[in-house]
């Protein structure tokens, strides 16, 4: 009796995990397959790919062949921009924080009413499409744009600035487009802290600084830490941001895997491309979570 | 020692205007057990909040040893304070949360040690020093908060009703490891408390709070004995309210003429004068139930048996309710019956007339 009970228990628990199992295996083991797959293939001529086992594609990723000679040299066009896609994504996860955090800190601490209003204001952009904010961007940093035309106005510069088109453009249009990411999760976070506590380090002769330090900070870091994730990881495969607001000279490493799709044509370098991009957003997750993680053993 | 001098918080403005306190004045003794008992909203935290320095007062003056502290913030003043739900850092251990304050200070490290190992002493937390805040029950999470505020030695100790949240037995206990703690350390504690029990118990002096203002600062035995204002009699234990003719007062001893036409002499709050009609407090264990003839007649009207006392209600002749507390004795015989015609007398000197 107890023993059908069990294996109908145990029946129930698969059925009730199938769906996302299904969805683990189509939607994300499947594709992840066929890229890998797509990586060790030989490049067809007009796009797509051969059916024939080649190496090439992850030669290609570090490495170039010499279009005359054949000789291999190391891939400084690809170094130079996963250095800056690694770089310009860690740029605007710090800017992101150092702005988020302030303003979710801010929006936790205003009366219950008016809470919902700031948080509004914070989502109503994320409702918009995401080329309509970059283009926006654009508009506010161009020669002719907002903040050059400003500047000229009042006799503070001469001639417009470049802005655009650099990797100071990308950045911003990053940060901007992601904000949002960073500060919900620091919101929700700030939002089930239990203020008292702030009051009783201020008692026991914390200073605000110290405060922040030493109780907010540590209370709210698993917020601080998912906010962080959602803002890299969608800033190092940016592709529209950085096609926008980098004007296709700041290439980023979405936009080369783009190239080989597109243009290039090279499918089995694009497919390696993304698996790259994907090992490295693992290594960054793993160091980050790791070192976020031993903080706090060295902290408790 | 606190002095606090017309100080009135008012929160909001115009028509939404909430008074919290007004115009309230009190010293507070160096090495005293002090309370302030009222019931919730009565402005009791408001004033222990303004003395940690969480609120601004509109105006009035405080110092603290002579010192005037209202512009100073928390982190500043030598005031702690062990919260309602204790607040302990949750991401802290007990002793790093004992720690806190002196670490905030910079103290040496030894010290903080050292001190850090005293306090865990005091509050017989010794081997749960190294445990998560949520590792520990109520009763221990009370002891660690008592112990954190206490380490950097402050000269004032705030407690905003510590044991609400503790069961009955270990609300007794901790009631008298408080006094423990504040004789063994000689600091100043301002206790917070709507639960007048425990405030008679525990106080050297009660300030009785009500809608902003202190009606009566005294000793437990003085606010139980003679409450100046009715609202003290009545939120400290129970009280029979007498309507009465002030005949004279000579000093703090007032002749009182009751309705049956009889004048006993009975205590008045200083500075009470004139004739007419006043209201005379009478705590029901003071009275004495007699045969007809007494003080004031009435008609029994019920016996409640409580164990250790019974009380007989009385209707008095007057039309006003009385009740007698007697305490009960072993193998005593029940001398009266539910709808007899009763006396009720109390001695010259029990009744309390009252300023209102």
């Amino acid at each position: 009796m107890a023993e059908t009970r069990e294996i109908s228990a145990a029946r129930r628990r698969w059925m009730l995990l199938a769906p996302a199992l299904a969805i683990l295996v189509f939607a994300a083991s499947g594709p992840l397959l066929i890229v890998i797959m797509y990586s060790f293939l030989t490049p067809g001529d007009y796009g797509g790919v051969i059916w024939s086992f080649s190496t090439d594609a992850w030669f290609n990723v570090v490495a170039e062949r010499d279009f005359f000679d054949e000789t291999l040299s190391f891939s400084d066009a690809h170094w130079s921009i996963f250095w800056r896609s690694v770089k310009l994504s860690l740029m605007t996860t710090a800017v992101a924080f150092l702005v988020g955090f302030p303003t979710a800190y801010f929006i936790a601490t205003r009366p219950k009413a008016t809470r919902d209003i700031w948080m509004l204001l914070i989502i109503i952009p994320f409702w918009t499409n995401l080329l309509i904010r970059t283009f926006a961007v654009m508009e506010i940093i161009r020669n002719e744009g907002v903040v050059n035309s400003v500047m000229i106005g009042l006799g503070i510069i001469d001639e417009p600035i470049q802005l655009l088109f650099t990797e100071f453009a990308i950045t911003l249009g990053m940060f901007y487009v992601y904000l949002p990411l960073m500060v919900l999760p620091i919101y929700a976070s700030m939002e089930r802290l239990d203020f008292s506590l702030v009051e009783a380090a201020y008692d026991l002769y914390a200073s605000r600084w110290r405060v922040l330090k030493r109780v907010i900070f540590p209370l709210v870091k698993p917020g601080v830490i998912a906010g962080s994730i959602l803002v890299f990881v969608p800033s190092l495969g940016a592709y529209v941001t950085p096609r926008v607001l980098g004007g296709g000279k700041q290439l980023m490493l979405g936009n080369l895997i783009e190239l080989q799709f597109g243009q290039g044509r090279n499918w089995p370098l694009g497919a390696a491309l993304s698996i790259t991009l994907l090992a490295i957003v693992m290594i960054a997750l793993m160091v980050y979570v790791r070192s976020a993680g031993r903080e706090e053993v060295s902290h408790g | 020692m606190i002095e606090i001098q017309n100080l009135t918080k008012t929160f909001g403005t115009g028509a939404e205007a909430f008074t919290a306190l007004s115009e309230v004045s009190v010293t507070i003794r160096q090495n005293e057990f002090f309370t302030l008992l009222g019931p919730s909203g009565c402005g009791k935290t408001t004033l222990l909040r303004t003395i940690a320095g969480f609120v601004d007062p509109t105006s009035g003056t405080m110092t603290l040893d002579g010192a005037d502290v209202l512009a100073s913030p928390p982190y500043v003043r030598p005031v702690n304070t062990v919260f309602q739900n204790y607040a302990l850092f949750p991401h802290m251990t007990v002793a790093e949360n004992i720690g806190f304050g002196l670490e905030m200070q910079d103290r040496p490290k030894a010290e903080i040690k050292q001190t850090v190992g005293e306090m865990l002493e005091l509050v017989q937390m010794t081997p749960l020093a190294n445990r998560a805040t949520s590792e520990i029950s109520g009763g221990q999470q009370q002891r660690v908060a008592l112990a954190r505020a206490l380490a950097p030695r402050p000269k004032v100790l705030l407690l905003d009703e510590p044991l609400s949240a503790l069961d009955f037995k270990l609300r007794k206990e901790m009631q008298i490891e408080l006094k423990r703690l504040q004789s063994e350390t000689g600091i100043t504690f301002v206790f917070v408390t709507h639960d007048q029990e425990e405030a008679l118990t525990m106080s050297d002096r009660i300030a009785v709070m009500n809608e902003g203002q202190i009606l009566q600062i005294g000793g437990p035995k003085e606010i139980y004995d003679h409450p100046a204002e009715r609202f003290v009699a009545d939120f400290i234990g129970e009280t029979n309210f007498l309507e009465a003719e002030l005949v004279s007062v000579d000093g703090e001893v007032a002749e009182t003429r009751l309705p049956s036409g009889k004048t006993i002499s009975t205590r008045a709050a200083s500075g009470r004068a004139g004739a007419g009609k006043v209201t005379v407090a009478v705590r029901p264990e003071h009275a004495l139930l007699e045969p007809p003839g007494a003080l004031i007649d009435g008609k029994l009207e019920n016996i409640v048996y409580f164990g250790t006392d019974t009380h007989y209600h009385v209707m008095l002749d007057g039309g006003a309710r009385f009740v007698v507390r007697r305490q009960n004795q072993p193998d005593a015989v029940e001398a009266y019956t539910i709808g007899d015609a009763v006396g009720v007398s109390f001695n010259p000197g029990v009744g309390q007339v009252l300023r209102d």
